[in-house]
């Protein structure tokens, strides 16, 4: 068992070995993945050493005293949050010591192929076909994904088809591995409110995916995908923040420079949402120390549907404080970043922004629906959707 | 970097928790409590003695040189959580935190605080501030003879009560205590009259109000998890019934416009525990922002035992409406905490001053 101490000495010998000052980004993150000290609680091998994945917090301690690169997670979140529990968890030994290196390293980004224009909320009902090239033994893709953020820098994606439309909609899924340089796919930016194109919608048009590209069994797509899902949830909110970390910092702050902007009914409201977002500081700690003492709660769902909902209360009574400025927005230039920050920028974009919080990674109303479901064990709705062939479902 | 509470249970608090929860069970179900609240005391007969006595309740806050368990405020907290849920009438929060407190401001150098702090510790006697209950902590104390609203005076054996030349012991026996007919009919409200009653000094203009200040922002903290548990209560509840109740030929909690509702109050639960966790660790702790924490604390579990409980009227149909069901007295219990030392509005004033928040001019 690899404790505390061993990982520090770990860290220390390499640095000592790979100095950051005298390396380059690349060749250090390679070093430190071939050293075990990517994500320890991976395989040996595969960048980690079989710890215990709170110690992480050790190696990355050490490594930001001594000044070290990072993988700049920002830019590679999909890959490192989503692809590669997944790969990990369903790859073939090729496809692992194929994939993971350069993913974790940033040195190849990923994309997620999961949500389409028909598919939203109800993601099983996807109609992107994938159909088995008898004579090669390749999977011939065709339709459309929709919401794909890093799609534009991405080299690889993770992609959700269909492959069996007679039978209900959860069983003919297939996990595939895709190309993003396969010459049938291309990528179109999708602008959004802020101005700025964060997604793109991606066209697959006969593009070619090698039987080894699959992961897990042909229908049992899925179940994969709740791997990836799973770990979209407990990616959000890992962080521990500080007392007016994130929005409310923000409108603290005008309401403390601009004491001319002050209105009663503003103080109050401003009151309110500091109380709420201290509450989901204490929420998220909580959280954090539940995860640390081996003990997970289902509250992860929470974190997600309150930081939507005072991200939104906060960032719009950010713009009403602003008054005037209130009135302007910084720009509505069409760019595309390559990653996203919530807090960024001006109050307005934060407004608009902040609308997505709600819908992205699971409708607020789905979430609900999760909560009640799974963690107060209230009986589904009656559905009709379950047992019928995805062919004859009405879309 | 803030400081970071610890906001876990640790097994010592599981433990108790299961101790008090079983006692609870055995002798003061929602049944036993609604038959007696319209008695002249709502308290049952015995179950102070094994709360406080039997388990060692009554002494957690109080050192073991000073004749208590040695335990603090997460533990006291954790029994607040169970008292709450089962909407217990017992002067826990008022005697074994808030009274208990203001005397352990002053039982330091010996003398007849620190021995009416033992005799609280043990379970064998009950004081309770002679203040409204609505008093909060950062209000200033007005000394009177004749207080409104004193919550388990009935059940007090010693009145501490604030007067001009600092804080004083009554008997109970000695002054004119007077029941009213109380929203809450867990926790009933009585007149005090201390007129004629001459006590004994405990602590003087100074060190009084300073003590009672310190007992009042105890109590506001550990609030905060009898409100918890007063939700939490509500929630299992409105949930069981609702996988129960047929209309429409389905369990009604399978609609969404209920489930909602329903996960909407887990989320507040969520909240309200880690909010109430943190005030009891700031208050065991010492912390240096025990104050902002308790305020906040306050601020979001009193409104989320509100909701709770009138979402569990509603979401109960008619049977939430009816006196056999104890929905009504966990709503007001709720009802009548939202306005215990301090409205939600108070506390947030009090994180406008700490926080720098400040009002309009």
């Amino acid at each position: 068992m690899t404790d505390a101490a061993e990982l520090k000495a770990r860290t220390r010998a390499l640095l000592a070995e790979h100095p950051p000052a005298e390396t380059d980004r690349p060749d250090f993150l390679r070093a430190r993945f071939d050293a075990g000290l990517a994500w320890v609680h991976y395989p040996a091998g595969l960048g980690g050493l079989d710890a215990p994945r709170a110690l992480q917090a050790v190696v990355d301690a050490e490594l930001a005293a001594a000044g070290a690169p990072d993988n700049d997670p920002r830019r590679i979140g999909i890959g490192l949050g989503m692809a590669a529990p997944t790969l990990l968890a369903y790859g073939s030994d090729e496809v692992r010591s194929r994939f993971l290196k350069p993913l974790w390293t940033g040195e190849e980004v990923w994309c997620q192929l999961f949500s389409e224009p028909g598919a939203g909320s109800d993601l099983a009902a996807l109609g992107t076909r994938a159909v088995r090239d008898e004579a090669t033994g390749d999977w011939i893709v065709d339709g459309q994904k929709v919401w794909t953020s890093s799609a534009h820098t991405a080299r690889w994606a993770i992609l959700i088809a269909r492959t069996d439309p007679d039978l209900p909609k959860h069983r003919g899924i297939t996990y595939f591995v895709c190309d993003m340089t396969d010459p049938g796919v291309e990528v179109r930016p999708l602008r959004q409110i802020t101005g700025e194109a964060e997604f793109n919608e991606v066209f697959l048009t006969g593009v070619r995916i090698p039987d080894a590209h699959r992961l897990g069994e042909a229908g049992d797509g899925w179940r994969v995908a709740q791997t990836t899902l799973m770990n979209e949830r407990v990616s959000i909110g890992g962080a521990r923040i500080p007392r007016e970390g994130g929005m409310i910092g923000k409108a603290a702050g005008v309401w403390r420079d601009r004491p001319e902007l002050r209105t009663h009914a503003l103080h109050r409201r401003l009151l309110d949402l500091w109380v709420d977002a201290e509450v989901a500081r204490l929420t998220g700690e909580r959280l954090r120390q539940q995860l640390v003492a081996g003990q997970p709660g289902p509250e992860g769902s929470a974190m997600k549907l309150g930081f939507a909902r005072l991200n939104q209360a906060i960032s719009g009574l950010e713009v009403e404080l602003l008054a005037d400025e209130g009135l302007l927005y910084g720009d509505w230039t069409m760019v595309r970043p390559d990653h996203v920050d919530f807090t960024g920028r001006d109050a307005g974009y934060r407004y608009l922004r902040s609308k997505g919080n709600s819908i992205e990674g699971g409708t607020t109303e789905v979430l609900l629906n999760i909560v009640a479901e799974r963690v107060l064990g209230l009986p589904p709705e009656p559905r009709n959707d379950k047992d019928v062939p995805w062919k004859d479902l009405a879309r | 970097m803030t400081r970071q509470p610890d906001l876990l249970y640790s097994d010592t608090e599981d433990d108790l928790r299961a101790a008090v929860r079983s006692l609870l069970t055995d002798r003061a179900d929602t049944r036993t409590v609604l038959d007696r609240v319209e008695e002249p005391s709502p308290y049952l007969p015995g179950l102070w003695e094994a709360l406080a006595s039997g388990i060692g309740a009554a002494g957690l806050l109080v050192p073991e040189k000073l004749g208590g368990q040695g335990a603090s405020h997460r533990e006291a907290a954790v029994v607040l959580e169970e008292l709450g849920r089962a909407v217990t009438p017992a002067p826990y929060l008022t005697g074994s935190v808030m009274a208990t407190e203001t005397l352990l401001a002053l039982a330091a150098d010996g003398g007849p605080a620190a021995d009416l702090l033992a005799a609280l510790a043990s379970g064998e006697r009950v004081a309770v501030l002679a203040l409204p209950f609505s008093t909060a902590p950062r209000k200033p104390i007005e000394p009177g003879h004749r207080v409104p609203a004193v919550a388990d005076a009935l059940a007090a054996d010693v009145l501490l009560v604030p007067r001009p030349d600092g804080l004083y012991a009554v008997d109970a026996a000695d002054a004119v205590v007077t029941p009213r007919s109380s929203l809450d009919l867990t926790r009933p409200l009585a007149v005090v009259d201390t007129r004629d009653a001459e006590g004994v000094r405990l602590a003087g203009p100074e060190a009084g109000p300073a003590a009672v200040r310190r007992g009042l922002l105890a109590g506001a903290g550990l609030l905060a998890s009898e409100q918890l548990g007063i939700a939490e209560w509500c929630l299992e509840e409105t949930v069981r019934h609702t996988k129960e109740r047929y209309q429409f030929n389905r369990p009604i909690g399978s609609f969404q416009a209920l489930k909602h509702r329903m996960a909407h109050l887990w989320l507040d639960l969520v909240g309200a525990r880690a909010a109430a966790r943190a005030a009891a660790d700031a208050l065991a702790t010492g912390a240096p922002d025990a104050e902002l924490t308790v305020a906040v604390a306050q601020a979001y579990c009193s409104g989320v035992a509100v909701r709770a409980a009138e979402e569990c009227v509603q979401l109960h149909g008619g049977i939430g409406m009816t006196w056999e069901h104890p929905a009504h007295l966990a709503l007001k219990r709720a009802k009548a905490d939202q306005l215990a030392l301090g409205s939600a509005g108070h506390h947030q004033d009090v994180i406008a001053a700490l926080a720098d928040l400040p009002a309009p001019a």
